[in-house]
């Protein structure tokens, strides 16, 4: 058993769910209880989806189990069959049918349904939601490709002279992060180097476009999460190469851009030209004077791997803060976000235990955090900037604007969106400047981002009501219990004294907690008991910002 | 407006897909009103997954739920589940001493797997007795939907409630949780009644339980808590039938046969709850004027759909086209189901039929679940999401017009906008 609060990933079916909902002419018969349904509002609220997610759920009962749920499963897919007259059929089970060993795939494939019956074969008990997608995604393609794999061992044809290269962009799906513009975006960088996109998938597909895949000369993986298989698979049976490059960021998009040229048999110029034309904001906008106090600003980044690999290395290449902290709740892609850690001199970590993720995001006084929803929360408990740059995402990351994370656009609204929740520059050294300004205190917000001031410390205890936004929309009530002062002490901590405690106060509160444990480590490291003034100086001598 | 049908509705009975969550959904309000009590799903990450989809992610910093993941090693027998269990609860109230009660929820896989939780519960208690008393429910959507966990959850309560002396004088105990604020009002209404003492079930804190006993007479403020009632008649106490306080009628209907029950004398009665009445006709009228007249079809979701449709047809004259409940506990909502004109009442569901039958109509306001919500808005039909109905305060006089609100702000938000 495990202990959990909250989740960064749902089960896996919800990652087939996902699948199923992004495509069209696909649908999936889900054996599961009552309540199971709660999976259809993630994405007809969080979403705005204006068509329910094509599932039908078997919705058993207690007084069921001891009688026929094999024939409520034949029920549902007859009956979901008749109605929505799929193209494909996904048949799989949820956490509790899964313990009835009904095998409804099996049952499925054996009613002579005349299109494709997929079984989905996930289990609840040791995979998560990302891995359900994944799977979900290569048994689509799997199934409807191989008919068409050529003989092992054969040659792909050399692409016709005078044609276009042509690539498959593969993973975005339902309630990724911004999947829809970083479609709009990746085909616009394509297009500037005069590729062209044949089929995008799992989003917006049919079956009948998931069979024209092995056409295209190549594959762009944009989630290894949720594509890496299928991709994988696909050059295995039809010799397409993956474009493993994902294009988050200035840097990522140049060597992505470099790297479908290369596959796709481009002259490497066309890269330079392409982004003379069109290119990004961000290596400008970060060269400009105001942008100086973003200097090693001290930043913690967690999400998927994907997204928080790619992060890491806009936040120290191309923003110019310092990493403090790396990680990521996507086991599968571990050693990504291991080596992404590596380059940039922190060691990553993998975890998707949030209260883990809580006590190291408060050990690493970081001034801005970069994560999903749940660290956006913690950020707030501890009074820390956010920006989130990965799901699990809420209603306000869906954006009704274009808003992707990908290609030159992209990283123009990267730069935007991690720079928007701090203070800026001026209002920083004011603030240092004039601690005590009643007004313009270190618990006031940003002024440009209004709101009452809060501090971290001084949490309102949470209103009784209930709330009715409480479902899909932000509520801002925090639990009454603030979270333990950073590390535990020592054991024999060294004092402060009344002046050096009155000083510390003076540091910024997002680095106070910071600077105490500095200059504790450094007065007990030299046997001093009392920390005085000059002892709070010398430790900010030795240790540096 | 149709006089009350005086024979029995004939009820469509439905079955097939279910568009509700299960019992579990209670934890996101239970938690909050029983401010000293923790509630532990075993379950598995589904279960993790809804509780925090359905609250809105990360409502709270750290909630007063959790969930035990049941994991492989659990299932294929490599740990043994009492153990882990124990391992789990240490773990947990170390990290909350300020609990005093922990309620370990079932689900559907610890049902399955017949993981016996209230034998876990005596086997804990006795550890952790006095300071935390451990409790069991299920709340697995197996057995249960949506509100029927706060059933589940009360009914494990009632054996826990200390016994009122045999000769104790007549006391009032209001069961189904209702908004802090809507149950001070109530409070307050009763002392000028007259009626008291009053209790309300659950209570704020969880070391606070109400006595009960022969004295004790049982008003519903919720249409969910059958099984709670029954547990209480077992326990000698004595339901008062009565319409749910939605609206004025309802309202008034409420308080006057809790007055009765104890008996307040009728001028008393009517002194007290007449100028409320008033006041409740006042806030609801300028709704009145948009409601009247529309046609409305009520989703299976809360249990709250028969009282509802009771109230929108008698108080602001909307015609009913069908009301569909998970379930119809005929003794629970018997004063509501009398009072409903000729329509069309279903329990259970088949969502594809249901729907199918609700495009047929094209109702001018369709009450559903989230999930349908947005998609039947895209086919041009308008919609108020149920679930805000169990999260906003909605009982008694003085929300009323509230109530009316709710109903009315669909139409007039569609037809505010031009785009």
């Amino acid at each position: 058993m495990q202990l959990t609060l909250w989740t960064y990933e749902g089960p896996p079916h919800v990652g087939a769910m996902r699948v199923a909902t992004s495509m069209r002419d696909v649908h999936y018969v889900l054996h599961a209880p009552q309540g199971d349904t709660y999976a259809d509002l993630l994405f007809t609220m969080i979403e705005r989806h204006d068509r329910r997610p094509p599932v039908t759920y078997t919705t058993f009962q207690a007084r069921d189990l001891g009688g026929d749920t094999a024939g409520l499963v034949r029920a549902a897919v007859r009956d979901a069959y008749e109605r929505f007259r799929p193209a494909a059929l996904l048949v799989g089970e949820s956490c509790t049918a899964e313990l009835l060993q009904d095998q409804p795939g099996a049952l499925a494939q054996g009613m002579g349904i005349p299109v494709p019956v997929i079984p989905l074969e996930l289990p609840s008990y040791s995979k998560k939601e990302n891995w359900g997608a994944a799977e979900t995604f290569y048994q689509l393609v799997r199934t409807l490709c191989a008919p068409l794999a050529p003989a092992p061992g054969s040659a792909r044809l050399p692409r016709a002279t005078g044609t276009a290269p042509k690539a498959n962009l593969l993973g975005p799906t339902a309630l990724g992060f911004r999947g829809r513009d970083d479609v709009h975006e990746v085909t616009r960088l394509l297009a500037s180097l005069g590729v062209e996109v044949h089929v995008v998938a799992p989003l917006g597909a049919s079956p009948d476009d998931l069979r024209r895949l092995p056409d295209a000369d190549f594959n762009v993986c944009l989630h290894p999460e949720v594509a890496r298989s299928a991709c994988d698979w696909l050059r295995r049976t039809f010799g397409q190469p993956t474009v493993q490059t994902v294009p988050i960021g200035v840097g990522a998009t140049r060597d992505f851009l470099a790297e479908v040229a290369r596959v796709a048999g481009l002259d490497a110029s066309v890269v330079a030209d392409a982004e003379r034309r069109e290119g990004s904001r961000l290596p400008w906008y970060s060269r400009s004077v105001d942008s100086t106090y973003l200097t090693g600003k001290r930043v913690f980044v967690f999400g998927d791997g994907t997204h928080a690999a790619a992060a890491a290395r806009v936040a120290v290449e191309e923003m110019g803060f310092a990493l403090v902290g790396l990680g990521t709740y996507s086991r599968e892609m571990a050693r990504e976000v291991r080596e992404a850690g590596a380059r940039h001199g922190v060691e990553a970590f993998v975890s998707d235990d949030y209260l883990d993720v809580e006590r190291r995001i408060a050990a690493a006084a970081p001034e801005l955090v970069l994560g999903t929803q749940m660290e956006r929360h913690i950020a707030k408990r501890l009074g820390i900037p956010c920006a989130v740059i990965s799901a699990p995402i809420h209603v306000q990351d869906a954006p009704a604007r274009h808003s992707p994370q990908m290609g030159w656009e992209g990283a123009n609204v990267l730069f935007d969106t991690w720079v928007h929740p701090l203070m800026m520059g001026l209002e920083e050294h004011l603030l240092q400047m004039f601690r005590d300004d009643f007004e313009f205190h270190d618990g006031a917000a940003p002024s440009h981002l209004g709101g009452p001031a809060r501090r971290a410390t001084v949490e309102a205890p949470a209103p009784p009501e209930f709330d009715a936004h409480a479902v899909v929309a932000e509520v801002s009530i925090d639990e009454e219990d603030a979270p333990a002062d950073d590390a535990p002490a020592p054991a024999q901590p060294p004092r402060w004294s009344t002046e050096a405690e009155g000083e510390l106060r003076k540091v910024p509160f997002f680095v106070r907690g910071k600077a105490r444990r500095n200059t504790e480590t450094y007065a007990a490291d030299r046997g001093i008991v009392l920390i005085s003034l000059d002892t709070l100086y010398e430790a900010k001598a030795h240790h540096g910002r | 407006m149709t006089a009350a049908v005086s024979v029995p509705l004939p009820v469509l009975r439905e079955r097939g897909q279910r568009e509700v969550f299960c019992g579990l959904t209670g934890i996101v309000w239970l938690h909050r009103k029983l401010q000293d009590a923790f509630f532990l799903v075993v379950g598995s990450r589904t279960c993790a997954h809804l509780l925090q989809s359905a609250a809105g992610v990360m409502i709270f910093a750290e909630p007063r739920f959790a969930t035990a993941i049941l994991q492989d090693r659990d299932l294929a027998g490599m740990a043994d589940c009492h153990d882990e269990l124990d391992r789990v609860v240490t773990e947990l109230l170390a990290r909350r001493p300020d609990i005093t009660a922990l309620f370990l929820v079932g689900s559907c896989p610890s049902e399955v797997i017949k993981l016996d939780l209230r034998r876990a519960a005596e086997r804990l208690s006795a550890r952790t007795m006095p300071a935390v008393r451990v409790l069991s429910y299920s709340g697995s959507g197996i057995e249960t939907t949506f509100t029927q966990g706060e059933d589940a959850c009360l009914a494990a309560l009632v054996p826990e409630l200390p016994a009122a002396p045999a000769d104790a004088p007549p006391s009032l105990l209001v069961v189904g949780t209702l908004a802090d604020v809507v149950e001070d009002q109530f409070a307050r209404v009763f002392a000028q009644l007259g009626v008291g003492p009053v209790h309300f079930l659950p209570p704020r804190r969880a070391r606070d339980l109400p006595a009960v006993g022969p004295g004790t007479r049982v008003l519903l403020a919720q249409p969910f808590v059958g099984d709670t009632l029954r547990a209480l008649e077992r326990r000698g106490a004595t339901p008062i039938a009565a319409p749910f306080p939605l609206g004025a009628e309802g309202s008034r209907d409420w308080f006057a046969a809790a007055a009765a029950a104890i008996a307040v004398p009728a001028t008393t009665v009517d002194a007290v709850l007449a100028p409320l009445v008033v006041r409740a006709h006042r806030a609801r009228a300028p709704y009145r004027a948009r409601l009247a007249g529309r046609r409305l079809f009520l989703f299976p979701d809360s249990q709250l759909e028969v009282p509802l449709a009771r109230m929108l047809h008698r108080e602001l004259g909307m015609s009913i086209v069908e009301v569909g409940t998970p379930y119809l506990d005929r003794g629970t909502v018997a004063a509501d189901l009398a009072l409903l004109p000729e329509t069309v009442l279903s329990e259970g569901q088949d969502v594809e039929r249901q729907l199918d039958r609700c495009r047929a109509e094209r109702p001018d306001l369709t009450v559903c679940g989230l999930g349908l919500a947005n998609p039947l808005e895209a086919e041009g039909l308008t919609t108020k999401w149920s679930i805000e109905l169990v999260f906003t305060p909605i009982q008694g006089f003085d929300q009323a017009g509230d109530l009316a609100e709710l109903f009315a702000r669909p139409l007039a938000r569609r037809e505010r906008l031009t785009v």
